[in-house]
């Protein structure tokens, strides 16, 4: 595909190339650079001269060399056949890739995001005569068995218009002309196939209010620290303390419909992991395979720095695009601090002035523009949707005052802040509940609340109580050893203990703890502090602290994440029974 | 007049034979050159001073109006009107052939042993490509290194990158030569190589190594690209691409386990911060360029597994943190990409405990795909977990004591004191020629968790402590 000369390279300097003899090239547009054709972008215009980032390795491209323009910008390609798939930071499907190009990644390789060869079965809403208008549905397409895919019109179709023909049911290729409508004397053309530039949001009617919590099934997370549904989160975090590990288990267990799952900048063999792991797991809610819901986009940090910051809006483009259809999508970009520091090494290239640590000093607008694209909306379509950000943020030398990690703060809710200490002693996932926060807990509570017979709460609020408590009581055993504390205080420190070990912490490789129903963390709380009060009841009667200790049921306590598993939730009533047996019989022999 | 006018109608191909004289303006390792044909980013060029010596370059900014080029021999001895420059109208490549086994070479893959240079069989751009993600093979196969703490506890694994982050006077160099002699993957009889790329690396602890691997007879498969303390510093930014290169040539051409030892990552960066403010780029954190973490993750990202291919790239990088900073770009840097490390300790150091390893700090994550039952043995996940977790109270446990005195201390605390000082003498530690098999190293372990009462021992199941607790 060879546009029109838009002009000649005039320096290239890494991945910033300047071109002059400009004719005609608008901001954003993409462009192929050389004989080559290797893909760009342009990101400043000056007199006859402008800046274009490139998406490939410049080796080999001289000054002279043309430039050519594409006269639209960078865009997805939004159409049947994205799930299950597994894109570059442009879009580029890596499977089709490593077809034409090998093991290694080659230079100039353009090939369509989805494939323009298969059949979809196509089945149209609309009939001859039906108003439409952009964003509205008009057929659709059994994409994967737990995905619908509906054909929408693309929303830059302005006004109200009228179906004149629409194709029968039945086995099309994406590129084929399924539909046409016609205002007046004009008329359109359209397939199942539609293009949106990454870098500005999808249109809706109408932003809603978050009401209900995404559940992951991470215990920490769901019970102390809840995401809505449509919200955006911060996980940030030093090398090792599990970053990856938390977005993998979010990606795998959450409820939202689809999964964007990004890699930004991080390591090969972490995506192969996914790629390899992904199909085999089974949802817990609906039976089928994890794959069925997932888009992956994979720009690993060997990949060139200028797709590394595209991917990032290329994921958000296609999350955008099924919030549309309805779903609840939840994307996860690992980690934004690495399409943080593309930014910054484009801008150094492009000799900008810099602001704090050498970032641009447009990085925080530029955050607050993607977390804005976050949000439970009122699609153009008339259904609800949203998209929930979960952003890793890697922190400069495990510094949260870094600029990132700081901006990032002013434009998320919540914040799950992993701690190294916690990480060292192999705590996973190591989500501090000293540092981290959730702006959510309002919004979800009532939801929550019916869940657990109103207590939700009020649990949790006890729990923050005890673990603020334990953490002074820990300053002083520091000072002066557990033993000059007396007994109820004591007790603080070993429930607190039980709940971090028997709550708090979760396997991610064993079968039943990894996914944690809400059901079963609901009992799971109720235990912990029932247990407490027992115990406190029991030591007024002059219990030792030993001996409460001793008992079996306690023991069971804290084996419980493995042993009930989700569907056997009474178990834990059980439990609670037999705690209460032994604690009453233990009472007795003190009571006089 | 403008240049691209000049060369607007000449064949491409046959600007590459021209070769130009009389440089602009020399700084450091930078030549700028104007008035030349377009000149394409990344080529390789030929440079010859006015004695008529040879260097290599390469062009690292082009415009219309001159040309920035990096010599890696350093420009000593060139002046401005009589150097030469010939641009070659090709990327920096490296002729690979696996006869450089055995060879000592400098960092741009030419003869060092006084021999004549390796001739190659096939010439590849130094700088790779990326491995398509969806080709790569996940690491999986456990590699057995003989060194109870890293076996045990940060477990490597073909195709992992796991560095070592040391400080300067600790016994890096000794643990890595210790892991070339001793690492092998049971089972499996495997075709071993050895890359060692040296960069700013003085001349006696190449000696060192040379040495050790002449000792243990493993000299003829191994290659080494050694760019000394006293070579010129832009060496080094290359040296480990061309290493590298043939790594991957190795590896997944001819099927070779192929462990790549680079030594000091520290003087590569060193070396680039330097290029950088050579240019006046503008600098990120301590001077260090904005790219830095690309640039790493260019080198790092060159190891793993490829889908269908026998060999593989095991990545053992050392790093001295300056200042035993862990949290100093190069170190952190380097962290956000491997897969794990290895953390010396000063303290244990100090102590004259070998190796100096700090399992807490230290990481193997791709540990919990390698090991467990049919790779190393089924007590091995939670009985690492279980040595984690158990020493790290021993760290509390130390802080409670000097606060209030040993003799203050509870019971079970007394033998956490008792458990810390036999996991640091006896597990830990070990002889430079000791090697530990892993069960070896996963019954020592049982030795020392078998001092804690089994009641502490929460993260191993009742069936495990049935079977190995020996208290």
């Amino acid at each position: 595909m060879q546009g029109r000369i838009i002009g000649q390279v005039k320096r290239v300097n890494g991945p910033v190339i300047t071109i002059k003899g400009i004719t005609d090239c608008s901001m954003m547009e993409l462009v192929h650079v050389g004989e080559g054709q290797i893909v760009g972008e342009v990101v400043k215009l000056d007199g006859e001269c402008a800046t274009v980032q490139v998406y490939e390795d410049a080796t080999g491209i001289a000054p002279g060399d043309n430039v050519y323009g594409s006269g639209r910008s960078l865009s997805c390609e939004l159409a049947p056949g994205l799930v299950g798939n597994i894109y570059d930071g442009i879009q580029r499907p890596l499977e089709k890739l490593r077809e034409l190009s090998g093991d290694f990644i080659a230079k100039g390789i353009s090939t369509s995001a989805v494939s323009h060869e298969k059949l979809f079965h196509f089945v149209p809403t609309l009939k001859t005569g039906d108003k439409v208008s952009g964003g509205m549905t008009f057929a659709t397409v059994q994409e994967t068995s737990r995905v619908l895919h509906k054909i929408m019109v693309p929303s830059n179709i302005v006004g109200e218009w009228s179906v004149k023909s629409i194709k029968e049911e039945g086995d099309y290729k994406v590129t084929e002309e399924v539909l046409v409508i016609e205002k007046g004397e004009s008329e359109k053309t359209l397939t199942m196939v539609q293009y949106h530039p990454i870098r500005v949001p999808r249109p809706v009617k109408e932003r809603l209010g978050l009401d209900r919590p995404l559940v992951t099934g991470l215990r920490v997370i769901d019970s102390l620290f809840p995401l809505a549904n449509g919200g955006t989160v911060a996980i940030p975090g030093g090398f090792g303390t599990g970053k990856t590990m938390t977005q993998h288990s979010i990606a795998q267990w959450c409820d939202a419909d689809i999964i964007v799952y990004i890699g930004c900048g991080e390591r090969g063999n972490e995506m192969t992991d996914v790629l390899r792991e992904f199909p085999h797991l089974v949802d817990p809610r609906t039976g089928k395979s994890l794959m069925e819901r997932t888009i992956l986009i994979a720009n690993t940090s060997n990949m060139p720095v200028s797709a590394r910051e595209a991917s990032i809006y290329t994921g958000i483009t296609i999350a955008e695009y099924y919030r549309d259809m309805g779903y609840s999508v939840a994307i996860m970009a690992d980690s934004t601090s690495r399409w943080a520091e593309a930014l910054r090494e484009l801008s150094g290239r492009m000799e900008e002035m810099p602001a704090e640590e050498g970032f641009p000093a447009y990085l925080a607008t530029r955050i607050a523009q993607f977390y804005e694209r976050a949000g439970h909306m009122l699609t153009l379509d008339n259904t609800e949707g949203s998209v929930s950000i979960i952003g890793a943020v890697s922190p400069a030398g495990g510094d949260f005052s870094e600029p990132v990690t700081q901006h990032t703060r002013r434009f998320v809710r919540c914040f799950w802040g992993l701690d190294r200490a916690l990480a060292s002693a192999r705590h996973y996932p190591a989500i501090s509940w000293l540092d981290s926060y959730s702006e959510y807990i309002d919004e979800v509570s009532s939801w929550w609340d019916n869940k657990s017979e109103g207590k939700w709460s009020k649990n949790r609020t006890r729990i923050m109580e005890l673990l603020r408590k334990e953490k002074r009581l820990q300053q002083i055993v520091k000072l002066v050893g557990p033993d000059a504390l007396p007994d109820s205080q004591n007790f603080i420190l070993e429930v607190c203990n039980i709940f971090k070990s028997a709550f708090l912490q979760q396997n991610a490789f064993d079968e039943i703890d990894r996914y944690c129903s809400v059901e079963k963390q609901v009992a799971m709380m109720n235990i912990i502090l029932a247990y407490y009060d027992m115990g406190n009841d029991a030591l007024k009667k002059g219990v030792p602290l030993a001996k409460i200790r001793r008992l079996s049921s306690v023991h069971d306590i804290v084996k419980m994440r493995f042993t009930v598993s989700n569907d056997s939730v009474d178990d834990i009533e059980h439990l609670t029974a037999k705690l209460f047996r032994q604690m009453t019989q233990l009472g007795g022999l003190y009571e006089e | 007049m403008k240049s691209d006018k000049l060369f607007a109608d000449v064949d491409k191909s046959l600007l590459a034979g021209r070769e130009y004289v009389g440089a602009d303006r020399i700084d450091g390792p930078l030549v700028y050159m104007r008035n030349t044909h377009p000149v394409g980013y990344g080529e390789l060029v030929e440079i010859t001073a006015p004695d008529g010596s040879r260097k290599t370059g390469q062009v690292l900014d082009t415009s219309d109006d001159a040309v920035c080029v990096q010599v890696f021999e350093g420009t000593d001895g060139l002046n401005l009107p009589d150097t030469r420059m010939h641009f070659l109208g090709e990327p920096l490549s490296l002729s690979v052939t696996e006869s450089m086994l055995g060879r000592v070479m400098n960092g741009l893959g030419r003869s060092r042993d006084g021999a004549t240079d390796p001739r190659g069989e096939e010439s590849r751009d130094v700088n790779g490509s990326a491995i398509n993600p969806t080709s790569r093979e996940y690491p999986r196969d456990f590699i057995q290194t003989g060194i109870s703490v890293i076996d045990g506890m940060t477990t490597l694994i073909q195709g992992q990158k796991l560095p070592i982050f040391s400080g300067n006077g600790m016994s890096h160099n000794q643990l890595a030569a210790q892991i070339a002699r001793q690492a092998k993957v049971r089972g499996g009889k495997s075709d071993f190589a050895i890359v060692f790329a040296a960069m700013g690396v003085k001349y006696d602890i190449a000696k060192y190594f040379i040495d050790s691997f002449e000792s243990s007879g493993v000299l003829d498969n191994v290659a080494l690209f050694l760019s000394l303390a006293d070579d010129p510093s832009i060496e080094r930014t290359i040296t480990p691409r061309t290493a590298l290169t043939l790594a991957e040539h190795l590896a997944f051409d001819k099927g070779k386990q192929v462990l790549v030892i680079m030594t000091d990552m520290t003087n590569y960066c060193e070396s680039l911060r330097e290029i950088g403010t050579l240019r006046g780029e503008i600098p990120s954190r301590k001077g260090y360029p904005g790219y830095l973490y690309s640039n790493l993750a260019e080198l790092y990202e060159r190891s793993g597994k490829i889908a269908g291919r026998f060999g593989s790239i095991t990545q053992l990088p050392i790093l001295t943190m300056p200042n035993d900073d862990i949290s100093h770009p190069i170190p952190d840097l380097t962290g956000y990409i491997t897969e794990g490390q290895i953390v010396f300790d000063r303290d244990l150091s100090g102590r004259g405990i070998y190796p100096p390893i700090n399992p807490l700090p230290s990481l193997s994550r791709l540990m919990k795909d390698g090991i467990g039952e049919g790779m190393t043995r089924d007590d091995h996940p939670h009985l690492s977990n279980q040595l984690f977790a158990s020493f790290s109270h021993v760290k509390d446990v130390r802080n409670l004591a000097s606060v209030i005195g040993e003799e203050e201390l509870t019971e079970v605390d007394h033998l956490y004191m008792k458990f810390g000082e036999f996991f640091e003498q006896k597990f830990i530690t070990q002889r430079y020629d000791e090697d530990r098999s892993i069960e070896e190293t996963l019954d020592l372990a049982w030795e020392a968790l078998s001092i804690l009462p089994s009641e502490e021992l929460q993260r191993l199941t009742e069936e495990e402590i049935l079977d190995h607790y020996k208290g």
